[in-house]
């Protein structure tokens, strides 16, 4: 390990932690609300599941207050598939990511989909045992919460819209910047760790690696297997699939055919025979006239 | 120069495709049935072994798989991997290439929250031990006769190697030792050589 690197001075379970995130590239993550609707995502060939009470479309539509899911429902599902299965605490949260970890949950998501428990710190995460995902915008939200000790980053995107401008727009802004950070000599990082708001060793990394020392997934308005192809096309290294596919028409043949355009996403033949056909998507949430106070990707500081 | 090939659907098979290609193999991802035949050797890398096997056997892969594992074409399985080679896994009929006389068990030491990391001695490989990173790791509950242990942990075998089938629980290609990596290299220069 290159210990001039922030990465090469972490712990073992550090290193442990990512290396889970690193087994999760190249698959899908489906969101599920059921026992049932797991079994559907791992027979499709997801590689996780996300348990939760509602999708984020629903969470949209009927409103309230968001919150960790009930244990019970969440047990039931790490009964029902063998594959990783991860669940989402509130942002700042302390005690439902300790509940989460208590309970073997792989991978802790401090979301933005619930309602935040903290209007201005995340969870310290390096704390635990159990690695965590979170959402960024851009390079200095995934720097910060990288710094806080998650393991994975996913862009926001726009959750339970079924609109993927939103997840465009942030897997293009991370690169964006950190493109912008190669080649800067070394008296002008200082300056612009200051400007993204992010920790300096994180950004001098990421200036002499070119990559965000954490893989990096895509999250937020995934509705069809072209738009996962997209966001393979734009260099995300697995997709998250909210309310994608259990909001259509056909869910088991959707999660199918998002998982086979994750796998060939370079295909554009095979993308052809994988789109066909499969049934009406989520009808969606235009995101361009959707007002300021419904967006859930401001949420996280 | 040898040509190794990563399947390629799911997991971490960009970080062996770094160490090959570091240690001056050609190394090839492979999602497609008729890029099999064009390898020396071939690893079925660590991730979800249901979602690899799946993804293999749906996409045409699986059988010429085992075909060119039958016909003498070293392989190497990391994790997942070495559950898609073993014989038999505990519990489950998932789809598998079975060319390992073993029996394996699934998630053996445990969810993520139980993940580690050991010291493993392989005497093979000399007497540095070798860092075992251990993810939702599975362990080889027994092996047949013709199948050699070149490691253990707890007395449970984690490395094993039949002829030219190497298997193991970790991940070496997290740790930046890439002894695994060359003991794999060498078995496919040996069976070129005598193929």
């Amino acid at each position: 390990m290159n210990e001039s690197l922030w990465s090469g001075r972490q712990t073992a379970t550090w290193r442990n932690k990512i290396g889970l995130a690193e087994m999760l590239k190249g698959g899908v993550i489906m969101d599920v609300t059921t026992p049932e609707q797991a079994r559907i995502a791992a027979e499709a060939g997801a590689q996780a599941v996300m348990a939760l009470e509602r999708v984020p479309a629903d969470i949209r539509a009927q409103g309230g207050v968001a919150r960790m899911s009930d244990p019970a429902m969440i047990e039931e599902i790490q009964k029902a598939v063998s594959i990783p299965v991860m669940a989402k605490c509130r942002i700042g949260h302390l005690s439902e990511a300790r509940i989460l970890e208590a309970m073997g949950v792989d991978f802790i998501d401090e979301s933005e989909v619930l309602t935040p428990a903290d209007d201005q710190y995340h969870v310290d995460k390096h704390g635990f045992k159990a690695p965590f995902v979170c959402g960024c915008r851009n390079l200095g939200e995934a720097l910060r919460r990288i710094g806080e000790g998650a393991a994975l980053i996913r862009t926001k995107g726009e959750a339970g819209t079924g609109d993927i401008v939103e997840a465009v727009r942030h897997l293009r802004t991370v690169h964006a910047e950190i493109r912008s950070l190669r080649d800067l000599p070394a008296e002008e990082l200082m300056t612009r760790a200051k400007e993204l708001g992010a920790p300096y060793d994180l950004v001098a990394e990421v200036a002499q690696t070119g990559k965000l020392p954490v893989p990096n997934f895509s999250a937020g308005g995934v509705a069809t297997p072209a738009d996962a192809a997209l966001m393979m096309q734009l260099g995300a290294e697995a997709v998250f699939v909210g309310s994608g596919v259990f909001k259509s028409d056909n869910p088991a043949r959707r999660a199918r055919a998002i998982v086979d355009a994750v796998a060939y996403w370079d295909d554009p033949a095979r993308l052809v025979e994988i789109s066909r056909g499969i049934g009406e998507p989520m009808t969606g949430i235009n995101v361009s006239v959707m007002p300021e106070e419904d967006r859930l990707a401001g949420r996280g500081w | 120069m040898s040509t190794v090939g990563v399947i390629a659907f799911q997991g971490d098979f960009h970080r062996h495709l770094q160490v090959f290609a570091e240690l001056g193999l050609d190394a090839r991802p492979i999602r497609r049935r008729e890029e099999i035949a064009g390898v020396d050797g071939l690893v079925i890398p660590g991730g979800e072994s249901t979602t690899i096997g799946m993804l293999m056997d749906r996409f045409g892969l699986l059988r010429p798989a085992i075909d060119a594992v039958a016909g003498g074409l070293p392989v190497m399985g990391t994790c997942a991997g070495a559950i898609l080679l073993s014989r038999e896994i505990v519990g489950t009929d998932q789809v598998r290439l079975g060319v390992l006389d073993a029996v394996i068990e699934r998630n053996a030491y445990g969810r993520q929250v139980d993940s580690f990391e050991a010291a493993i001695a392989v005497p093979e490989l000399g007497d540095d031990p070798v860092t075992g990173v251990f993810i939702r790791a599975p362990r080889f509950v027994s092996v047949g006769s013709g199948v050699e242990v070149l490691a253990r942990f707890e007395d449970a075998p984690i490395l094993v190697r039949q002829d030219r089938v190497l298997a193991l629980s970790f991940h070496p290609e997290l740790t930046g030792d890439y002894r695994i990596h060359r003991l794999f290299a060498s078995m496919i220069v040996s069976a070129g050589v005598s193929a």
